[in-house]
């Protein structure tokens, strides 16, 4: 009996220190976003898009770098072509202005995007199933560094010839990335 | 030429089939094994808690060349902070349940084929038969459940061990910043990585312990065939894991 005894305190605690590991993993090395899906707390609100790069399911919605929400669906406006993001807000953060602008940025230089929430001016708050209406989309660096070398290309072009038609091919790109 | 291609292909195939109708003999025999739980806890205790000393050592090791290999490579991109991502992740989805069975195929595998083996070669299996005591059910599916349960936990414990030999070297020694080793891992790594090292784990466990108790079970009875088992126990259980990974991972991704 003392023999067997050691034996299952022994068999007992291996499988104790197992679920402590795991539950260290589950809980310490990744964070399921503390208000995603548990409605009640969260409310609900979409923004349309031009274009959401690599916006992903699950990236945060940050306002002033502080976490706000989450990005809870992402899916395409069969009519507009346009990407529809739906973001579920915390509800402690009920006081958003109605009017405020919604824009994607990246995380660092290669990291994730993620939604930059920038506050508007308006007395009426967003409330659930709100539409976001001022919206600005992802910056492609491709298209970016396309811009870029054709601007350059295109310069290189005018100090020989005419000035006249290049420049308006860059910049009338530009008006449309900014609203 | 062809003949002895086509016998030894064939002897592949018996082979395979005899293992998968042992396996099937091992899984009808689990829940009758299961009410005896006092055997299957001694045999979680051997295969597991002896197996403990040799998967913590293991683990720090491997994070913590993890961590320097981690840091050399990364600090070129500027990025050392993404460290903990990658040692997580690394840890997680492959180097714990791969390493941990290799490991356990070393040291719980081969007892578990030379235990078995012994026991054939000293005719202790053909005692029990004799006495109407059914060896598989007894001596077999005790052993194979408790390499079963044993190897996810022997894997969970390799991954925290090796996470914190990663941080040992990165943060202490190399003097990455601790705040964004820790959150960036937490931001990067999802629930799902964590359940892919469970289940490729779990299923290392099966494969490992089917092969040990299997080749323990049927080795020739004496002392040059239990040697022979527990070879075989070992080179087996390498070449299946790396296989299984290589399918599970594929089919993960």
């Amino acid at each position: 009996m003392g023999k067997s005894s050691t034996l299952n305190l022994g068999a007992g605690t291996f499988v104790l220190l197992g679920f402590a590991a795991l539950a260290f993993l589950t809980t310490q090395t990744t964070v399921h976003g503390p208000h995603l899906g548990r409605p009640g707390s969260v409310y609900v609100v979409t923004a349309k898009f031009d274009n959401i790069g690599d916006l992903k399911v699950g990236a945060p919605v940050s306002m002033a770098g502080v976490e706000v929400g989450r990005v809870s669906h992402i899916d395409l406006d069969p009519k507009q072509y346009k990407a529809v993001v739906t973001m579920q807000l915390d509800s402690k953060f009920n006081e958003i202005p109605s009017d405020s602008d919604a824009s994607i940025f990246t995380q660092g230089l290669l990291g994730g995007k993620f939604i930059g929430l920038t506050a508007g001016g308006s007395d009426s708050y967003l409330k659930n199933h709100d539409q976001i209406d001022f919206t600005q989309s992802a910056i492609i660096i491709e298209n970016l560094i396309g811009q870029l070398v054709s601007s350059f290309t295109n310069k290189g072009s005018d100090s020989s010839g005419s000035s006249g038609a290049p420049p308006p091919a860059a910049p009338s790109t530009k008006p449309e990335k900014s609203k | 030429m062809i003949g002895e291609l086509g016998r030894s292909l064939v002897g592949a195939l018996e082979g395979l089939g005899d293992v998968s109708l042992f396996l099937l003999r091992l899984i009808a025999n689990t829940p009758r094994a299961l009410l005896r739980f006092d055997l299957i806890g001694r045999q979680i205790f051997n295969s597991g808690a002896l197996s403990l000393v040799i998967i913590m050592l293991s683990g720090l090791f491997v994070g913590m060349v993890l961590g320097l290999q981690g840091y050399q490579l990364l600090q070129r991109f500027g990025s050392e902070e993404a460290l903990g991502v990658a040692a997580a992740v690394g840890l997680l989805r492959e180097l714990s349940p791969v390493i941990t069975a290799l490991l356990f195929a070393g040291r719980a595998g081969t007892a578990l084929a030379s235990e078995i083996g012994l026991m054939r070669a000293t005719d202790q299996l053909s005692a029990m038969e004799m006495m109407a005591v059914d060896p598989i059910r007894h001596v077999v599916v005790p052993r194979f459940l408790g390499g079963v349960i044993a190897m996810p936990i022997l894997a969970a414990i390799f991954s925290v061990i090796g996470l914190y030999g990663a941080q040992l070297v990165g943060v202490q020694l190399m003097g990455v910043d601790s705040g964004s080793f820790w959150s960036q891992m937490q931001a990067a790594v999802e629930l799902r990585d964590i359940n892919q090292g469970l289940v490729k784990s779990a299923i290392f466990g099966i494969a490992c312990s089917l092969i040990a108790v299997y080749q323990g079970y049927y080795a020739a009875p004496t002392a040059e065939g239990v040697g022979l088992a527990t070879t075989r126990t070992v080179v087996t259980s390498a070449v299946v894991v790396l296989f299984l990974d290589y399918l599970l991972t594929s089919a993960f991704l």
